[in-house]
């Protein structure tokens, strides 16, 4: 019973900033503005504007992924094998920055990338060819890839410093050379945390709209500047919580690719 | 209409001052001891009742408030908003009686058209006279019987251009010029639906408050005919970046330029920025105060709206902003030196094809803003 009693905050959290918001915004994308029924704000993706904006989104999130997971896997290993002391201390300093606000970080990228940026402007110093990629979809990839970067290496730190120092001098001992141990042993056995970095950086990759604003000068509409749009410019919420319902598909997805390789939690960030 | 950058965050600490003071006060009248302590006051304020000011952040030199309290002894609460669009819903749920409010054109006429102002007594603002006829005709736009609404300040919408990176014989005379491919990823657009149509609507010669679908349709091709021109789309941050060197041509309002100038000329700069009013006509847009029905002092919010028609008073505000002034008496107070800056008050002749932002309904909206996704998405 006392039991019960500890959890009510909690589920008054969960229900109140949860449950309830959630079930608005089904309520939401299922009806019209005048509030009877009706699936056309679902049924909304397929227009080619929408239906562009989320195949972009999914092609820069995926990107961003794939790049976060080829830096962040040697990193973790890196991490590994520098013991516990130093290594947490390495991971503290990916962390640091994310003790700063999200949105400033992401305008530093701004100023840094600009035409007449901080890069630049180095790389005039050095008299070397300058970079032009703010306004473009390599600059956004590259903000995804700086603001969740820190999401994929934690879980599979954590996954990989797990991992019994026997198992891998076992596979030396028996002959495997280092790709060999990497494909049979490191990677089969930090599944979970690569599992669950990935929906780390993807997720949030997928539904972004300040990073595409900020370093894509609004050129690039991504599936969440249109949802953001439907909600603070247009007054839309009926359209834009239908978008975000489609955008729920897929994250339910990756929650469930989560359940089915890393049962066990092994993977999660802390 | 476009506020400064610093403005969203000075507001935020502005308003938890200014309400923490509001409480203060408005405490002590309730006591009836009117006894004031965070100021010298002469006259108490709270003797002579209340009166409930909304307005932009950023958007009155403080010290006007203390004189007002001071010569009239009326308390001022004042609360500040960001958008029109926040605005609006307050005064219409009727959340708090505002009993004075500070919005643009398009946002008075909607609230005029939904039956949420009241008629003003002039006789109660005798400096109404003060304002230039000029804008108050202009203002017919959106109020067209002059009832409900004094001109507080105005701007217009034109081009800035670096006289450093565009040539003089390719300076910027009108909109069309934002679509020469000289300026290929030099150009800075406005980031919000009605100012980028305006800009393609007033190019091909049509209305900015057109409200016919093939028109728009144009438009909206022609702003995807320039989309791969366009550095970015931007709001406030045109001002910083054209500043910076970024762009050589962009899209701005200009209350900005007295600060655009300033920062020039500050950092000195070895370029200077240029600000055009287009051939084909702009934006003129102007702020004016209107009093809400539900307000409950009516009368001190004409006083407060006489007050600030004062020519010293707007004059000490047109300083504090650096938006236009529409009162012809503070204007003759200025210096002659800022009298004749163009970008700050330009001639009534240029303005002669420009228009006032009109609300076009909901169903119009829909359609600009379903437009403006497809230029975006391209």
């Amino acid at each position: 019973m006392s039991r019960k009693l500890l959890a009510g905050p909690y589920l008054i959290w969960v229900i109140g900033f949860t449950v309830i918001p959630l079930l608005m915004i089904v309520y939401y994308g299922l009806t019209a503005s005048s509030g009877a029924f009706t699936l056309a704000n679902i049924a909304a993706i397929a227009q080619p504007e929408h239906a562009k904006a989320l195949w972009l989104a999914l092609l820069l999130s995926l990107i961003s992924t794939v790049v976060c997971l080829l830096l962040a896997f040697p990193l973790a290993m890196i991490l590994r094998s520098r013991g516990v002391g130093k290594g947490s201390f390495v991971v503290f300093l990916f962390i640091l920055p994310m003790w700063m606000n999200f949105l400033l970080r992401t305008l530093a990228w701004q100023t840094l990338l600009e035409k007449n940026g901080v890069i630049n402007g180095i790389l005039g110093f050095l008299h070397l060819p300058k970079i032009a990629i703010i306004n473009t979809p390599a600059a956004i990839v590259l903000g995804m890839v700086y603001n969740f970067l820190p999401f994929m290496v934690l879980p599979l730190y954590n996954v990989l410093s797990k991992i019994d120092d026997n198992t891998i001098n076992a596979a030396r001992d028996l002959g495997a050379n280092f790709f060999q141990t990497l494909v049979w042993v490191w990677i089969p056995l930090s599944v979970p945390g690569i599992i669950s970095g990935i929906t780390m950086v993807f997720v949030p990759a997928l539904t972004t709209f300040v990073i595409s604003n900020l370093l894509g000068g609004s050129k690039i509409l991504l599936i969440g500047n249109v949802i953001e749009q439907e909600f603070t410019k247009s007054g839309n919420w009926n359209l834009g919580s239908g978008l975000s319902l489609v955008l729920m598909v897929f994250i339910l997805i990756s929650m469930m690719l989560v359940e089915k390789y890393d049962k066990n939690g092994e993977g999660t960030a802390f | 209409m476009r506020r400064k950058i610093y403005a969203a965050t000075l507001a935020v600490t502005l308003a938890a001052s200014l309400i923490l003071a509001g409480c203060g006060s408005s405490g002590n009248t309730a006591n009836g001891s009117g006894n004031s302590d965070q100021n010298e006051a002469s006259a108490a304020p709270g003797s002579a009742g209340e009166v409930y000011v909304y307005n932009w952040g950023e958007y009155i030199d403080e010290e006007v408030i203390d004189m007002f309290e001071e010569e009239t002894g009326i308390h001022v609460v004042y609360d500040m908003f960001e958008t029109n669009e926040e605005m609006y819903p307050i005064i219409e749920a009727g959340a708090r009686n505002y009993d004075a409010v500070c919005p643009s054109d398009y946002m008075i006429q909607k609230m005029i058209t939904n039956d949420l102002l009241a008629e003003l007594n002039f006789d109660n603002i005798p400096n109404y006279k003060e304002i230039d006829p000029e804008y108050i005709e202009r203002s017919r736009e959106f109020d067209p019987e002059n009832k409900y609404s004094v001109p507080y300040t105005w701007g217009t919408v034109g081009i800035l251009y670096n006289t450093s990176m565009v040539a003089p014989e390719d300076a910027p005379t009108g909109w069309n010029d934002l679509w020469d491919e000289k300026f290929s990823g030099e150009i800075l657009m406005q980031d919000s639906v009605r100012d980028a149509f305006m800009v393609a609507l007033k190019a091909l010669g049509y209305s900015m408050n057109t409200e016919d679908a093939d028109e728009l349709a144009v438009a909206r091709d022609l702003l995807i005919e320039q989309k791969p021109l366009v550095q970015a789309y931007v709001v406030d941050q045109v001002r910083d970046k054209m500043i910076g060197g970024e762009a050589a041509i962009g899209v701005i309002y200009s209350g900005e330029m007295l600060y655009i100038q300033e920062e020039v000329a500050n950092l000195g700069l070895d370029y200077s920025l240029e600000y055009v009013i287009p051939e084909e006509g702009t934006n003129v847009w102007i702020d004016s105060w209107v009093i809400p029905k539900n307000a409950q002092n009516k009368e001190n919010a004409e006083k407060w709206i006489d007050f600030l028609c004062r020519p010293d008073i707007a004059k000490m505000n047109f300083e504090y902003i650096t938006y236009a002034t529409p009162n012809k008496g503070a204007f003759d107070l200025l210096d002659e030196e800022l009298q004749n800056n163009k970008a700050v008050f330009p001639d009534i002749e240029s303005l002669q094809n420009c228009e006032v932002f009109r609300y076009l309904g909901e169903e119009v909206d829909q359609m600009y803003n379903d437009m403006w996704k497809e230029v975006k998405s391209k």
